[in-house]
């Protein structure tokens, strides 16, 4: 078989790979064919990882099968992580992703085989830009998201400025690059230069914003994937970059139409600002709390539950409490349904993630739009862990910084309970008015053991 | 303008509309899964890397591209096993009772 067959077989490969990536995501429509789309994605995986092997320019395979082996024994530990650890672990596979596709496009300008043509030049710096911004941005999402940053957003003044100041640096440099491509020397200082802006771009964001962050860094990868297809002229990174890029897009969008909020705002409106103003308009107002036996008789004489989790059960992992609980009320014929916000948690999806772990089936998880009308016509609405997406201010007050904001309208139910460690106000430091409703308890306590509370009192009662 | 770029702008457009129209149909449930299995498709950068690896031009490029595979692999291999994991968890009502 001569090279340019076996060429043809291996782009024969890469067609059937990109069929199947496609294929695996059309799967995912649904959760019960979703898992047939990860099995479609691996064949396609395999396939062209294989054909590659058989490629007639390697000639060493010594370093490909070592950090093909380093990379599993990387890679596989990152898949066993704890569904809490799901979304610093998305954001460092965002960083990885983001990594390689740097690196090749800076080994593709070091091959050196044919001087580079102004074109490629500019593909290549772009590449490396994007894809190094996105390297260091995503670890600082990652480390914000595993609290060894602080996740409130680290604002200072003129910040903007400075910002956009090193990006326009680094194009700067890439232009430079293309009018005169031998100017070798600025390459390096370019790679710098947008691996610091990554680090300036995320470190203002907070950690309710992060939802969005981690799906616009999820599409810069894929982007700069794409783009590195360009460099290459290889289609299947092409097909394959577009397909992560807009899926990325895409989520991000969502993303801030659930906060009523522009990418422009979400990058360099850092809600931190308006903390003060909106601290200093408290005022005494009275607050009725309950006991756990006192939630749980008022539970038991309901005949509709609406529970809304939120991000703070998550970190009190109260999840599986909260399937206990579940299961508990269900027993007693109650209908139990749960309120998904698109914003709760730290990413597009994690609420749902982590009441499936909690073994709690996908049917009872409840989207905005659909449950929203149900609300006056719910008995309890319990909120664990959510603060800012229940806020009725987001529709009545004009001048609360979350005017707009679509909300879960939990304020309709008959019964509003509500779990939470104290009066403290949420991320955006805004004080919410469902406290003071009279239909609203506060049951004041860590998430989990105030539902192991409940849990306790409602199993005493047979 | 080389003719290589206008035939990848075509692929490109094409797959991101297909990517659009794809990922529209997702459901929301299924967000967090659906990052992470485009991450593990868009790890196949892995075939560039292990090209740039193994082609041995200079021992820079060589190790650039070694660090590629690693990078991209772990992504590969991690993507695909917790979204499998994942997706495993997702029950619906009736099939919870068996």
């Amino acid at each position: 078989m001569n090279a340019l067959d076996l060429q043809q077989y291996l782009d024969f490969a890469y067609i059937l790979a990109v069929v199947l990536f496609i294929l695996s995501l059309r799967f995912l429509s649904s959760p019960a064919s979703a898992r047939w789309g990860v099995l479609a994605g691996e064949i396609g995986a395999v396939l062209a990882v294989g054909a590659t092997l058989f490629n007639p320019e390697l000639v060493q395979y010594k370093w490909i099968i070592i950090t093909l082996i380093i990379g599993a024994g990387v890679g596989i530990p990152l898949g066993l992580v704890q569904m809490t650890a799901v979304p610093q672990r998305t954001a460092l596979s965002h960083a990885f992703g983001a990594l390689s596709a740097a690196i090749i496009g800076i080994a593709e300008y070091y091959v050196g085989t044919a001087p580079v043509t102004r074109f490629q030049m500019g593909e290549i710096a772009l590449e490396v830009i994007i894809g190094s911004l996105t390297f260091t941005g995503s670890v600082i999402a990652a480390g914000k998201l595993q609290e060894l940053l602080p996740q409130r957003p680290i604002v200072y003044r003129g910040q903007n400025i400075v910002s956009l100041s090193v990006l326009g640096a680094a194009l700067a440099l890439a232009v430079a690059l293309v009018v005169n491509p031998a100017h070798a020397v600025l390459f390096p200082i370019m790679v710098i230069v947008a691996l610091i802006f990554g680090v300036l771009l995320v470190t203002p964001i907070g950690g309710a914003d992060m939802p969005t962050v981690i799906s616009l860094l999820n599409s810069y990868a894929g982007f700069s994937a794409a783009l590195l297809g360009f460099v290459l002229n290889s289609k299947v990174l092409v097909v394959a970059g577009a397909l992560d890029g807009s899926s990325g897009f895409i989520l991000s969008v969502i993303m801030c139409k659930a906060m009523n909020r522009s990418f422009t705002n979400v990058m360099f409106g850092a809600f931190g600002q308006v903390q003060v103003s909106a601290t200093a308009a408290k005022e005494e107002r009275v607050v009725r709390s309950a006991s756990p036996e006192e939630a749980a008789a008022i539970l038991s004489a309901a005949s509709t539950v609406v529970i809304v989790p939120g991000y703070g059960m998550a970190v009190a992992q109260a999840q599986h409490k909260v399937r206990e609980l579940y299961d508990m009320l269900t027993k007693k014929g109650i209908d139990v349904r749960f309120a998904i916000h698109p914003v709760a948690g730290r990413m597009p999806g994690h609420m749902n993630v982590l009441l499936a772990e909690a073994d709690i089936p996908y049917d009872r998880l409840i989207e905005m739009e659909e449950i929203n009308g149900d609300f006056p016509q719910t008995d309890v609405a319990l909120i664990i862990g959510a603060n800012d997406v229940t806020n009725p201010a987001a529709r009545t007050d004009q001048s609360s910084p979350i005017f707009g904001m679509p909300i879960l309208d939990v304020d309709k139910a008959h019964t509003v309970m509500v779990i939470k460690r104290g009066m403290s106000p949420g991320f955006a430091g805004i004080d919410n008015p469902l406290y003071y409703l009279n239909q609203t308890l506060m049951l004041f306590g860590d998430a989990k053991q105030f539902v192991g509370g409940i849990v306790r009192e409602l199993g005493g009662g047979h | 303008m080389p003719a290589d770029f206008i035939s990848n702008l075509y692929v490109f457009i094409l797959a991101g509309f297909v990517g659009f129209e794809v990922i529209r149909r997702v459901s929301p449930l299924l967000h967090t899964p659906l990052m992470s299995l485009t991450n593990a498709l868009d790890a196949i950068v892995v075939v560039a890397a292990i090209i740039i690896a193994g082609r041995h031009e200079t021992r820079l490029t060589t190790i650039l591209g070694a660090i590629a595979v690693a990078a991209s692999f772990s992504n590969m291999v991690g993507g695909f096993l917790i979204t499998d994991r994942m997706l495993r968890m997702f029950k619906s009502g009736r099939s919870k009772q068996s």
